[in-house]
């Protein structure tokens, strides 16, 4: 780890400093600075201010502060109440430790897994544009086979993320005395040919909130996570479906999938196979191929195209069962 | 002796220690003054150091030194082992030459004032190299096969193999297993008046003492080695890693106590591993089952500075009765770290393979895969034409399929349901050698009522502190709170190393002996005392039960507190010490533990998700001197079972010969959400051959049939085959169940 310097904010207007880096939980940055991978030179600590309250929305949805802690969020009432998704995503993500320190800014920013982002021996276009990417010819079972470039095929690996991009939350980040709402969907950038570019976040700027829009009565949801052992681990493949089924009809259908993809998937042609449709394996198995439509495997994770359209069609046949 | 705490579930006496966090492992230790040194990995595979530049990071504030083969006085290698055991991990002394054989290799130590200071400055020192393309793989047509000394034959397998009606013939495959102990390898070095203290994590001090003291060019007296706790080795702590010379010799040149901390991901490259292996095996039997020849040829990774055999073929020249048999070992040079013992090594990859092939028999001559093994029962060890001490594997079977229900199988794959899952039921047989080696050991008895009992040995997690009470307290009938054990050090009687799952089986003799010496002596004491109860009687007519010296054939209550006879001859303690040998029988028989076990998996074809349901182990290893420690490590054996059967694998890049996995996260072990139901149930046939108490090893024999049981399950369960592990869900997506 390099020599960083270290301030603790205590408003937020205090923690706006376009050179730091925001310390939330730290088990990604601390992590990665531990690796050498980033190397701030200023770090400041924004565990102090007032963002750690999930209320209820105007509108009557969530708003989550961004200092939330992953496991707290996981078992709020209103959460495991009208947001399954979420709680089981949060659940099935690390480990309870890890989840203890892990907040909702720090998880929607976490960095990738790729063994050869976090090493700083190898070539990383992520890390250092125009670098090369060693995952593209190395070992690349965890990568992605959607939203890749030539340049990255790092995998955002968050759970969380996929089920608030099924959620279509929105996001509120502040800089300066500006205040923006971005929904989630537009946060994330695809790798494209700047892969070091990972959101649209400005240097300095702040998640303060993240807000879930109140669903339409009879909404259910669910997400399934797949992976080689039971507990902490990334995703293979999951999914995160939010529906509404009257009269066997699907009126209504929000998916994600996490695993697979550099950054969390929303697949809007799954929703559209699906909405409109009845609630049978065929239909499912339809929006599953429309979903995977165009993935494009590596040489070690081409299971993973299969393993997600069983992971939606389980996901899918379990909500409305 | 109706109190004895022997065979008994006896809680550790360390756990206490352990579990709130006051057992001080290694680098735990406060130490004045105390230097870190981090070491520099080389960055390539394989080739050679052009140039270190240290001039930076030697002018970063706290550091001490810069070390590297360029400015270090030599480690020496160590001589062969004539007499004592003496076995570094890596034969080549770190800092040698300029040339690197693996990636992770340690090509220089920083030292600095603290660990920050030291980890800063390494990342400074610039290696520069003259890089070669490391060979990675088994297959790799540039790299050496070596033939090895390790050739059995009987009969003629290969004709008997030609002429078989019934034929297997498959490779099976594992990869690069990592033991990724909790505790981190570490050492800190002492060095004062000419000699050295290190604290270590050793499953052996005698050996750590032997290496150091012939790798500093030390007498071996001046090395003292001190390791009270380890936190896990699984074998990777049997022999020194490059951090304990280094620390040793950096210790030395600074004049200041030095710690060296293996990271973590230096674990996966410098600290020994389970090498591949590749394992050829071919069946040929009659219809009706009979095996008519086995061959069996294994191949495994060794390092190019060290021939490692991973003993594949051990169990296969005496494990199922064939008249044809012929089992090769032969090795591939690798640019990859030394290999080393990895709990059950060689058996337990060899029986996945050949238990294995036995299943794809079965299936092949539809009969069931217990009663194919119940056809080639060995009666006797047809390698050596002796029989077994004491061979309970037919009982072992008939108990397991009765608890488990394996009568109720249905072989027809995928046949079996519970909801959702589709049910695959496993078998398998497991077996390990019962080893005991020499030992020393010293009881003292002292007038405060407490008895001392201790061994230059180590207790590595498995109970070896408690075992040694266990049996001073069987002995003596002094109630075990009153007993302390010492061991992890090298100053106390020479013991043995912690491997081989011998060290139950070799000191219990040792403390059983010494206990009795001692108890002579206080015998005669009691005897010769003016004021004892016993003053002129003959010392041979005494016993010693819960504590007490006594008439033979009397009640306890009739004699008096052993301590009391001390006090009356203001005696502080009495102490004696014993030395035995090796097992009793191990001329006359063949000497092995066996086992059966039995392993249900649930396939949900709906999302190719395959979990281990429940699992259920029998073992005849012997009497089972502490039924909790003991069902412990079947438990934890089962648990790495279930990691190298469905997680476990270290992957190298190819291009650098890293491994690209190297950390916790992305190396998978199993986790307890991973870990079912488990059965473990001790048949307790004490082996007279192996000593007094009959007591075998039992820390590896429950990994032996884990995966093989798993991989059958699997196949019953999904249809599909899996020779090379892990068994993960890409294998299995083919699945038509
Ligand atoms: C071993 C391991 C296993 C894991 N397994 C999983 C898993 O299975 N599933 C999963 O989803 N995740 C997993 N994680 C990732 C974990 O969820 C994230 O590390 C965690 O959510 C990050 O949150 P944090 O608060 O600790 O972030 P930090 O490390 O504090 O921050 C992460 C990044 O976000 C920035 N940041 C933090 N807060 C804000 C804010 N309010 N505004 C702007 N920027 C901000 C930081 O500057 C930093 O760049 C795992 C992590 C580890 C180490």
């Amino acid at each position: 780890m390099r020599a960083f310097q270290f301030t603790q904010a205590k408003t937020v207007d205090a923690a706006l400093d376009p050179g730091s880096r925001f310390l939330a939980g730290g088990t990604t940055l601390i992590d990665l600075m531990k690796l050498d991978v980033e190397t701030p030179e200023r770090v400041v600590d924004i565990n102090l201010l007032p963002l750690a309250r999930v209320e209820a929305a105007p509108d009557g949805g969530l708003k989550i502060g961004a200092l939330v802690r992953n496991s707290d969020l996981a078992v709020h009432p209103e959460v495991k109440a009208r947001y399954a998704v979420l709680s089981e995503a949060l659940l099935s993500g690390a480990s309870p430790q890890l989840r203890n320190m892990a907040t909702t800014g720090g998880n929607l920013l976490q960095r990738t897994r790729c063994y050869y982002f976090r090493d700083t021996a190898y070539a990383c276009n992520k890390r250092q544009p125009g670098s090369g990417c060693p995952a593209m010819d190395g070992y690349n079972r965890i990568h992605a086979v959607l939203g890749g470039s030539e340049h990255c095929v790092a995998t955002h690996p968050s759970d969380m993320a996929v089920a608030m991009m099924a959620l279509e939350a929105v996001v509120h980040a502040r800089k300066d005395k500006r205040e923006r709402r971005i929904a989630l969907d537009e946060l994330y950038l695809l790798p494209g040919t700047t892969p070091d570019k990972e959101n649209v976040l400005e240097p300095g700027e702040l998640i303060t909130y993240v807000t879930l829009p109140k669903l339409p009565a009879g909404t259910k949801s669910h997400y399934l996570k797949l992976r080689d052992r039971a507990q902490y681990e990334f995703a293979l493949a999951s999914a995160a479906v939010v529906v509404s089924v009257s009269g066997g009809r699907i009126e209504r259908a929000r998916i994600a999938l996490g695993g697979i993809a550099t950054k969390p998937w929303r697949s809007r042609e799954a929703e559209a196979a699906l909405e409109g449709k009845s609630a049978s394996e065929e239909n499912f198995r339809a929006a599953a191929e429309a979903a995977m439509h165009g993935a494009k495997p590596l040489r070690d994770n081409k299971f993973k195209i299969e393993l997600a359209k069983r992971a939606l069609v389980r996901a899918l046949t379990v909500m409305t069962a | 002796m109706a109190t004895s705490v022997v065979g008994k579930e006896v809680t550790r006496v360390d756990g206490r220690l352990k579990v709130t966090g006051r057992a001080a492992y290694a680098v735990d230790h406060p130490i004045e003054n105390l230097a870190y040194g981090v070491p520099v990995a080389s960055a390539i595979g394989s080739g050679k150091i052009t140039g270190i530049d240290a001039s930076v990071a030697e002018k970063m504030p706290g550091v001490l030194a810069v070390m590297h083969h360029g400015n270090t006085e030599p480690i020496f290698r160590t001589a062969e082992p004539f007499e004592r055991d003496s076995h570094p991990g890596e034969n080549r002394p770190p800092f040698e030459d300029d040339v690197v054989y693996y990636y992770g290799q340690f090509v220089a130590l920083v030292v600095a004032n603290t660990l920050q200071q030291a980890q800063e400055a390494a990342r400074h020192v610039k290696v520069s190299y003259d890089a070669k393309k490391p060979l990675i793989s088994l297959d790799d047509p540039g790299a050496e096969t070596k033939p090895t000394r390790r050739h059995y034959t009987r009969g003629d397998a290969d004709a008997a193999f030609a002429s078989a009606p019934v034929k297997v013939d498959a490779t099976y495959v594992i990869p690069t297993e990592t033991h990724n102990a909790m505790e981190m390898h570490g050492s800190i070095a002492v060095w004062k008046d000419g000699k050295f203290t290190l604290y270590e994590t050793t499953q052996g001090v005698m050996n750590h003492q032997g290496v150091i003291s012939q790798m500093l060019g030390v007498p071996v007296e001046n090395v003292h080695v001190v390791s009270p706790f380890c936190g896990g080795g699984f074998g990777s702590k049997l022999f020194p890693w490059p951090q304990s010379p280094l620390a040793a010799l950096a210790a030395r040149t600074l004049g200041r106590p030095v710690q060296v901390t293996v990271p973590r991901s230096l674990m996966f490259t410098t600290t020994g591993h389970r090498p591949e292996t590749e394992q050829h095996v071919r069946l040929g039997a009659t219809q009706d089952g009979k095996l008519l020849a086995i061959a069996h040829e294994a191949k495994n990774q060794t390092s190019p500075m060290n021939d490692y055999v991973e003993g594949c073929t051990e169990p296969t020249p005496f494990l199922y009765s064939c008249p044809n048999v012929t089992a090769v070992q032969s090795l591939v040079t690798l640019n990859i770290g030394t290999p080393t013992s990895m709990r059950g090594p060689g058996t337990t990859p060899g029986m996945f393979a050949l238990d294995s092939a036995m299943d794809e028999l079965a299936v092949k001559l539809n009969i069931d895969p217990l009663e194919l093994r119940l056809r080639n029962y060995a009666e006797k060890d047809e390698s050596s034409n002796r029989p077994f001490s004491s061979k309970h594997l037919r009982e072992c079977y008939q108990t397991g399929a009765e608890k488990f229900g394996w009568s109720k199988r249905n072989p027809k794959v995928g046949s079996m349901r519970d909801g959702n899952e589709i049910l695959g039921w496993g078998m398998a047989t497991c077996t390990w050698g019962a080893y005991r080696g020499g030992a020393q050991a010293r009881v003292r008895l002292s007038a405060d009522g407490r008895a001392r009992v201790s061994c230059a040995t180590q207790d590595i997690g498995t109970g070896t502190y408690t075992v040694m009470a266990e049996i001073v307290s069987d002995k003596t009938g002094i109630p075990l709170d009153r007993v302390d054990a010492v061991l992890g050090d090298s100053s106390l009687p020479p013991g043995p190393t912690s491997g081989g799952s011998s060290a139950t089986a070799t000191i219990v003799s040792a403390v059983a002996q010494a206990s009795m010496s001692v108890m002579d002596d206080l015998f005669k004491l009691a005897v010769h005392t003016e004021k004892s109860p016993f003053n002129g009687a003959d010392s041979a007519s005494l016993v010693m039960s819960s504590g007490r010296v006594h008439k033979k054939g009397e009640s306890p209550e009739s004699g008096v507190p052993f301590e009391q006879l001390l006090k009356l001859r203001r005696i502080a303690a009495l102490e004696q010490e014993a030395k035995t040998g090796g097992a009793p029988g191990r001329e006359k028989y063949s000497m092995h533990s066996f086992g059966a076990q039995f392993i249900e998996v649930g396939w949900d074809p709906g999302i190719a998700r395959l979990r281990v349901r429940r699992t259920l182990t029998v073992m005849d290893a012997g009497r089972i001197i502490n039924k909790k420690a003991g069902g412990n490590q079947i438990l934890g054996a089962v648990v790495m079972g279930i990691g190298m059967a469905m997680l476990e694998e270290t992957v190298y890049d190819p291009r650098n010969g890293k491994p690209v996995n190297n950390n916790y996260a992305d190396y998978l072990v199993a986790t307890n959400a991973d870990v079912p139901e488990q059965e473990v149930i001790f048949l307790e046939y004490p082996d007279l051959a192996i000593g007094e108490y009959g007591a075998r090893g039992i820390g590896e024999i429950g990994l032996t049939g884990v995966a093989s049981a798993i991989a059958m399950a699997t196949y019953h369960a999904t249809g599909v085959r899996v020779r090379e592990l892990p068994i993960r869900v890409e294998k299995l997506l083919e699945s038509r169940v």
